[in-house]
């Protein structure tokens, strides 16, 4: 057990440092939330400037054009990108964490060449077409269908939750191409350009008042055939093998973020006569223990994945489950602090509070995430 | 950084387990229950010929030469088999009270942190635990103070002491005056030996909440009610899955403690692991039903012995404001290169 850093990743750390300071005084203004497409713009030069630099695709396999980080560098990197108050990855999060390492992992070279580039470069936006109205978090339920017609998929259905859809390129698609076989069996996965015909998207207006996401109806949508990543009713499992990779990083820089915003929320309180309270103060310090002991967790789950030489561990509903709801109690305390303040939705951390909402419901909800956790790492049995 | 068990330490998390295996299993527990005594001296001496008090002494002191992490993996095997006796003063006073190391010596602990006056039938005094066996008595005070008290220091102190009903069978408490300014002076690190102290019984909690999450498991796998295993029903398996929760969560923070040996990390450590003994003793109870309830399942030991343990040597409140004050003042995690936080 060692929480040291080595040298070479001490090395890492400070190269990167330096970088930073010396890019993000540059940066343009940080777009307003509900711009998408200065979001796009903002996101998408970002991009270019890691990849000028060198950083972009970091945890990439070197073949896949990127750099072939350790988990640990990878690590590092997210972390002093928050602490220095680099942009997030934003709307590149998909092409970069999701569908990017699931070409890199499943597609054909021809596939490789045509997508990845354009995703380390920042010149095109994915999404992700996986939810659908009547299968959220039973995921494997979806109903959208894809029919072959000649070289191509025609593809009908709708999906929802779908984040940055309205300036993606591209859009992971699971689509049902066996509608007789077992409902895991018979999806397979497609890359979906967002421009063909037959794709409209329409915004949802979240409970906080933005347009995070958007739901997205198909009407014959024709995607080639050789748009396919992986085996036809192969999706399943090509799907899996990259989800449980978005598990050990996915919130690094997060968690660092909400230790920050604990020091302010401690410092505001200091400020305004609350932290006399000892019931309040003690909910801090509590929560104290709670953002230091994911930090561990996250450094726990990384270095097992290095171990294994990537594979992540069952660590991540583990760290979901409890980070969803520290997350949400920790903009409860906020509130706490603000008093009569937190009802105010221009004040600091009340945006925040309602976006923490969404923590235990996102990405599969907690109570799935019990379940996978009592059946795959416990081995209970499944349920009737 | 590769925050992992390294081999050696897996072997010899292996390698305690199989001893305590061996020399307390469950028959000896309750034997030991039954009989409503200690686990014997003889018990103590093999502890201490396999290193468990010496573990952290110097190689030419007689000791192992091992850290805070390996003594931690210890601690976690002993909180499992729920191991009498005060195995933390003990391990403490290896090197400072004679027998101690060897386990020749028993070892109690009074954390001394405002202890009321008098002992009388109404209340008083502080709580002592394993006292009436001990052959040394450790002393930490809340300040730099560190005494130890053996021969007629101690005998004065356990004649005017009163034995409490314990509420945990195999712990048991005497009610003690103060025993501030007597006996000898240690030349140790008082906050260092609290820290310890505090680290190395958050091990316990550890290995205590991971043995009711085990237990609660098996039997959620083997019970059938409604025709069905009761693991198969999502109210179950979600408790379980809580319990890993916090089983895992207080994993990290006990051994990044043990690695770091920083107070405020401490203090989250046993916040944490106190948390997890006592919330997966009593789901644990939960899943057994009216079977968890009974005198003939081992869950109420684990529950009454982590409340004994969450109520020494940091206590929820003591450990929430130490972790308050760190706020808004520290740096958070990972900020400086290499930051040992």
């Amino acid at each position: 057990m060692d929480l040291a850093y080595t040298e070479e990743e001490e090395e890492f750390r400070a190269r990167l440092r330096e970088w930073l300071a010396s890019v993000l005084p540059g940066l343009p203004a940080k777009p307003s939330p509900d711009d998408w497409p200065a979001r796009r713009a903002y996101d998408t030069h970002w991009q270019r400037t890691l990849y000028d630099a060198g950083y972009a695709g970091l945890h990439w396999p070197p073949d896949a054009g990127g750099r072939g980080a350790t988990p640990t560098q990878h690590l590092i990197f997210l972390e002093e990108t928050e602490r220095a108050g680099a942009p997030y990855v934003g709307a590149n999060f998909v092409g970069l964490l999701h569908a990017g390492p699931t070409i890199a992992a499943e597609g054909t070279a021809a596939q490789r060449a045509r997508w990845l580039p354009p995703v380390l470069r920042g010149d095109e936006i994915w999404c992700q077409g996986f939810s659908e109205p009547d299968a959220g978090s039973d995921l494997a339920a979806l109903r959208t269908r894809a029919v072959r017609d000649g070289d191509d998929y025609v593809v009908s259905g709708s999906k929802i939750w779908t984040s940055h859809a309205e300036v993606a390129d591209w859009c992971e698609l699971l689509v049902r191409t066996d509608p007789a076989a077992p409902k895991h069996r018979g999806i397979s996965w497609l890359a979906m350009p967002m421009d063909a015909p037959g794709v409209t998207v329409r915004p949802l207006r979240t409970l906080a008042g933005s347009t995070e996401f958007a739901e997205m109806f198909l009407d014959e949508v024709r995607v080639p055939l050789s748009h396919r990543v992986g085996a036809e009713n192969d999706g399943w499992r090509v799907t899996m093998v990259t989800l449980s990779f978005e598990r050990g990083t996915a919130f690094v820089g997060e968690v660092v973020a909400c230790r920050r915003t604990l020091d302010e929320l401690a410092a505001a309180a200091r400020a305004n006569g609350r932290w006399d309270d000892p019931v309040l103060r003690r909910r801090l310090g509590g929560l104290n223990a709670e953002f230091r002991a994911l930090w561990r967790l996250t450094q726990w789950n990384v270095s097992e994945a290095q171990r294994s030489g990537g594979v992540p561990g069952t660590g991540g509903s583990v760290f979901k489950l409890r980070y969803s709801r520290a997350r949400q109690e920790l903009y409860g305390a906020a509130a706490e602090v603000l008093g009569a303040d937190g009802l105010d939705l221009d004040r600091e951390w009340v945006l925040d509070r309602l976006s923490s909402l969404s923590y235990t419901i996102a990405a599969g909800t907690s109570e799935i995430q019990r379940n996978i956790v009592a059946e795959r790492i416990l081995g209970l049995p499944k349920g009737r | 950084m590769d925050f992992q068990l390294s081999e050696d330490q897996r072997a010899l998390r292996s390698g305690v387990r199989e001893l305590l295996a061996g020399r307390f299993g469950r028959d000896r527990m309750r034997a030991v229950l039954d009989r409503g005594e200690g686990a014997g001296r003889e018990l103590w001496g093999e502890l201490g010929a396999a290193g468990f008090f010496a573990l952290r002494l110097p190689e030419d002191e007689g000791g192992v030469g091992l850290g805070l992490p390996e003594a931690v993996l210890l601690f976690e095997e002993a909180g499992r088999v729920l191991l009498p006796g005060p195995l933390v003063g003990t391990h403490l006073a290896a090197g400072a009270v004679k027998g101690a190391a060897e386990g020749r010596a028993a070892v109690a602990v009074a954390y001394d942190d405002g202890f009321r006056e008098g002992v009388g039938r109404d209340g008083g005094g502080g709580r002592v635990a394993d006292l009436a066996d001990a052959d040394a008595l450790l002393v930490l005070g809340r300040g730099e103070d560190v005494r130890v008290l053996t021969g007629e220091p101690l005998r004065a102190l356990v004649r005017a002491a009163r034995p409490v009903r314990s509420l945990d069978p195999l712990t048991p408490l005497h009610r003690v005056a103060s025993p501030a300014g007597r006996g000898d002076p240690l030349p140790a690190d008082a906050v260092r030996l609290r820290g310890e102290a505090a680290v190395l019984t958050a091990a316990e909690q550890l290995g205590s909440a991971a043995r009711t999450l085990e237990m609660a498991v098996q039997h959620a796998r083997e019970r059938e009610q409604f025709g069905a295993p009761i693991g198969s029903f999502q109210a179950v398996k979600h408790l379980c899955a809580q319990m890993l929760t916090r089983v895992e969560t207080a994993r990290v923070a006990v051994y990044a403690a043990a690695v770091t040996a920083d107070a405020v990390e401490i203090a989250g450590a046993k916040l944490l692991a106190d948390e997890a003994a006592v919330g997966n003793a009593r789901d644990c109870l939960q899943v057994h039903g009216g079977m968890g309830f009974t005198w003939e399942a081992d869950v109420h030991l684990h529950l009454k012995r982590a409340w004994v343990r969450a109520a020494r040597s940091l206590t929820a409140a003591e450990a929430e404001e130490i972790l308050a004050g760190d706020l808004g003042r520290a740096e958070p995690p990972g900020r400086a290169p290499g930051a040992r936080v």
